[in-house]
């Protein structure tokens, strides 16, 4: 029964899925964050949604916050890429720019090819974010 | 492993164990190959044969007018290429929600040459008889119209586009005799009754059908068998050449053991369908007013009543289909996004969005068929958790 009981995605996926990590409970407050990008659309089911502060002077992340509407690595995505940019002391704004769909692909121990595209909705969504920041 | 409750029958069926002692003898006993001559072949071919009549009996048909498949999909693309086949060109109409074993079929020949009506099937999922009189016309080669849909169940009035289509080919019988043409188009009525099987009036004198696709696995037969009834004096050119099997329709050896639990499931369905029918229709509204009652923004996809017994779609505003499988699947609970051939897909399903829903509504729809197996206990566990899973999700959601 080995096979029926390794899920249906990965573990890290699983993992992200059921406990995700640094999703938006309540609506922000006041100035809680500096910036907030939103991608995706309700016809192609996915929905991704950011809030980001800022450290002025370092420009690392110091919180990054997001809502997802869809599948189940939709929401993964979010979250791990939400760890990747926020462990450490968080990321300086430029380095995660160049986050790419692979690396959070790999974060996730791999995704079924027709449910790569979710990987690519959450740095989609951080650059929109970062593009209402600087602009 | 944990206690699983299984919600998902409109997907498959676990096999009766009657069924299963029925089919036991065809394996290694009675494994002939009916189209021998010889002591084996010739107990293989009765078992075949008296499965045939047994069938016929349940139906209303002739014996010779069950032509024994591999299924529903192999049913639905014979009696659609079948008279595609016969004619070359010509008019078919069907349904914007039927089963992808209909509409890819037809989508294939819309692309080559045939032209396709696809009837609306209004906000409560169900055909009216009138549209389908309204698009009738002489080039009419072929009606494809599922018996009850199979994410949404609800239950087409076959009986009454039936009397339309005969109305209609009365009206220009005259026409097509005076046409002298031995090929003359003839509206062929099909129905794909694989959901319906294990519920609904099989009667296919009742339900005016030409053509009827069943299949074993939704009615807790084996499955990989099914059959296509195919009325007297309906013209089908094969889709498969091989053999003479099957009124020459479907070459191959037949799957003696299959028909036989096929026939056997289909016996017991007809004994046990109004009991059954009573039973589920209650557990249905239990889950139904309790789902809408105790979840916020939960709307059921089809109408109320004229559904299936077993059936249960709602759509679940700001939550994803598959996200709430998942979670439910992590409890034990199985079910469905729409239909299992399309969780692949990442389209929204095509039948709810047929009703003239938005996308929300088609990607948050989620499925639960019940069956033999479930008790009320069961819905109360499903009420138990799926509350907060849904609160769960929505918090996460991007759509408020």
């Amino acid at each position: 029964m080995k096979d029926v009981d390794n899920w249906y995605y990965s573990d890290s996926v699983k993992k992200h899925f059921f406990h995700p990590k640094n999703f938006l409970n309540d609506d922000p407050r006041g100035r809680e964050f500096d910036t907030v990008g939103e991608i995706g659309s309700v016809a192609c089911g996915d929905i991704m949604k950011m809030w980001i502060k800022v450290d002025p002077k370092t420009e690392r992340i110091r919180k990054l916050k997001w809502r997802t509407f869809g599948c189940a690595t939709a929401i993964a995505s979010t979250s791990a890429f939400s760890e990747i940019v926020t462990e450490k002391g968080g990321m300086k704004i430029d380095d995660a720019l160049k986050i790419t769909p692979q690396d959070i692909i790999k974060r996730l121990g791999g995704l079924p090819p027709r449910k790569m595209h979710c990987s690519v909705l959450a740095d989609q969504a951080f650059k929109e974010a970062i593009k209402n920041y600087r602009s | 492993m944990k206690k699983r409750i299984y919600l998902d029958h409109a997907a498959t069926t676990y096999l009766d164990p009657r069924v299963k002692k029925a089919m036991e003898r065809c394996w290694s006993d009675d494994f002939g190959n009916p189209s021998t001559i010889y002591h084996e072949g010739r107990k293989a071919k009765r078992d075949i044969e008296e499965s045939r009549k047994i069938i016929a009996g349940i139906i209303r048909s002739h014996p010779d007018e069950i032509i024994f498949t591999s299924g529903g999909t192999e049913s639905n693309n014979l009696a659609i290429f079948g008279s595609a086949n016969k004619y070359k060109k010509g008019h078919i109409i069907t349904t914007k929600f039927e089963h992808h074993s209909v509409l890819n079929p037809i989508k294939f020949l819309e692309k080559n040459g045939f032209n396709v009506t696809y009837l609306d099937v209004g906000k409560d999922g169900i055909v009216e008889p009138h549209n389908v009189e309204r698009e009738l016309r002489p080039e009419t080669i072929l009606v494809s119209i599922i018996y009850a849909n199979n994410e949404i169940g609800t239950i087409q009035p076959i009986p009454e586009i039936g009397k339309v289509i005969k109305d209609f080919r009365e009206a220009h019988l005259e026409a097509l005799l005076l046409s002298g043409s031995k090929a003359s188009k003839w509206a062929v009525f099909h129905t794909d009754a694989c959901q319906a099987t294990g519920y609904l009036d099989m009667d296919v004198e009742k339900l005016g059908v030409d053509m009827m696709t069943v299949n074993g696995s939704k009615v807790y037969g084996p499955k990989g068998i099914g059959f296509l009834y195919v009325k007297r004096g309906v013209k089908l050119i094969p889709v498969m050449y091989g053999g003479e099997q099957e009124n020459k329709l479907r070459p191959g050896t037949e799957n003696v053991p299959a028909i036989v639990g096929l026939t056997e499931a289909i016996k017991i369905a007809d004994k046990e369908k109004k009991e059954e029918m009573k039973r589920l229709t209650a557990l249905r509204d239990y889950f139904i007013g309790r789902l809408i009652k105790e979840i916020p923004n939960v709307f059921l996809n089809g109408h109320p009543q004229k559904r299936l017994p077993n059936n249960i779609n709602v759509s679940i505003m700001g939550v994803e289909g598959e996200s709430t499988v998942l979670y439910l699947d992590n409890f034990g609970v199985s079910c469905s996004t729409g239909s299992a051939c399309t969780s692949d897909s990442l389209e929204p399903s095509h039948v709810i969005m047929a009703l003239g829903k938005d996308y929300e509504y088609g990607h948050g729809s989620i499925r639960f068929s019940l069956g033999k197996v479930n008790k009320k206990s069961d819905i109360d566990y499903v009420m138990k958790i799926l509350p907060n899973i849904v609160k769960k999700l929505r918090l996460i959601s991007a759509i408020k």
